[in-house]
């Protein structure tokens, strides 16, 4: 016999297992439309797995927090959402400070050619 | 003959940048046996700074956007290790550095004591020209300490953008030079890799117009940043 407290969980686990398998198709149909390469998105799909092994294994949920020290058990998803989040804008930083390292070289490669175009056109007008 | 590139990163310096070519030109007649050329880096300037250098009759590289003063030092690099040249300066934009110095501050290089050589304010006992407010002068002073520790080799001008360097250092900065705030980063950079650093006195001005690239508040910032990059340097893989 289900209890007034049971079907509440049963609810929440059926939001946040919708809600991580939503986020998750999100992300497949953005790789297949090309808006989101392949390597970028293998946090996002991590993040969605982890998060619905969670919401479906509510036992695995209680034992982590039990272990944890970690009174009220679904506080713990909190956690979780909140590290991969930290993960995904960590991973992002990494991924702007490669961009901006390619990006100077290629504005200097781009001034450095200029320059070699520049003196090439000025010798060729020069008769030899 | 050994053959001498002077690189002038100009960002905004429309009003110096004429000015700043010809006093490095008219440094010829005291370098006998320099090939010299000269090299301006407009670095994504919004005025005519791009103009003014090139009616000057230098070769310019131009950046197609703002990369900040360590980005555009270093296309001048590229440029000198892509050209065989022996000897690289990088003079300042804005006239605070004085061309009559470069046969002082090259002398090191070309006797081959030295690798690199840093122009310093401070060092002249008498204290002639620009030394910078007294907010700059700590921060400068803590750089000094900082750096002589980890170095083992006392550094008085570290924030000097007036240096020179021998073809070696020239390679190793094309490869790899900060991007922004660059030059105490520098030289630990290059201490830490055991390339010999000279320090040459000379006088600076006090900029000739426009503003300089560090304001007030973005000092701290400039700070915070220098530090942690010093910091990181000493624990960094060196090739």
């Amino acid at each position: 016999m289900m209890n007034q407290e049971t079907i509440e969980i049963w609810r929440i686990q059926v939001v946040a297992i919708g809600f991580s398998l939503a986020v998750m198709l999100f992300v497949f149909e953005l790789i297949r439309r090309k808006k989101l390469r392949e390597k970028y998105s293998l946090v996002w799909f991590g993040a969605g797995i982890v998060m619905i092994v969670f919401s479906v294994w509510r036992g695995l949920l209680d034992e982590v927090a039990h272990f944890l020290g970690v009174g009220y058990a679904p506080a713990l998803l909190f956690l979780v959402a909140l590290f991969f989040g930290m993960v995904l804008m960590i991973h992002f930083s990494v991924v702007i400070s490669d961009l901006t390292e390619k990006n100077k070289t290629l504005a200097q490669d781009m001034a450095l050619l200029k320059a070699e175009l520049k003196k090439m056109k000025a010798d060729e007008r020069k008769p030899s | 003959m050994v053959k001498l590139l002077v690189i002038i990163p100009a960002y905004n310096e429309e009003m110096n940048i004429a000015q700043v070519v010809r006093s490095v030109d008219e440094t010829r007649r005291i370098l006998p046996d320099t090939l010299l050329d000269i090299v301006v880096v407009n670095d994504g300037s919004a005025d005519r700074t791009l103009e003014a250098a090139e009616s000057s009759g230098v070769i310019v590289l131009d950046l197609p956007y703002n990369l900040g003063i360590g980005g555009a030092v270093q296309t001048g690099f590229r440029y000198a290790s892509e050209h065989g040249y022996d000897v690289a300066v990088q003079i300042d934009g804005d006239g605070q550095h004085d061309p009559e110095f470069l046969p002082k501050l090259i002398a090191p290089i070309l006797s081959g004591t030295h690798d690199v050589a840093i122009g310093s304010r401070f060092l002249d006992s008498s204290r002639a020209g620009f030394q910078s407010t007294f907010t700059r002068r700590i921060g400068i002073k803590l750089f000094e300490w900082i750096n002589s520790v980890i170095i083992r080799q006392k550094i008085t001008d570290n924030t000097s953008g007036f240096r020179a360097y021998n073809s070696k250092t020239i390679t190793m900065l094309a490869d790899e030079y900060p991007l922004d705030y660059p030059e105490p980063e520098t030289v630990i950079m290059l201490g830490l890799r055991n390339f010999r650093i000279a320090e040459i006195p000379v006088v600076m001005k006090e900029r000739q117009g426009g503003r300089s690239s560090i304001g007030a508040w973005v000092s701290w910032f400039y700070m915070v940043k220098v530090l942690l990059a010093i910091f990181v340097n000493v624990f960094k893989k060196h090739r």
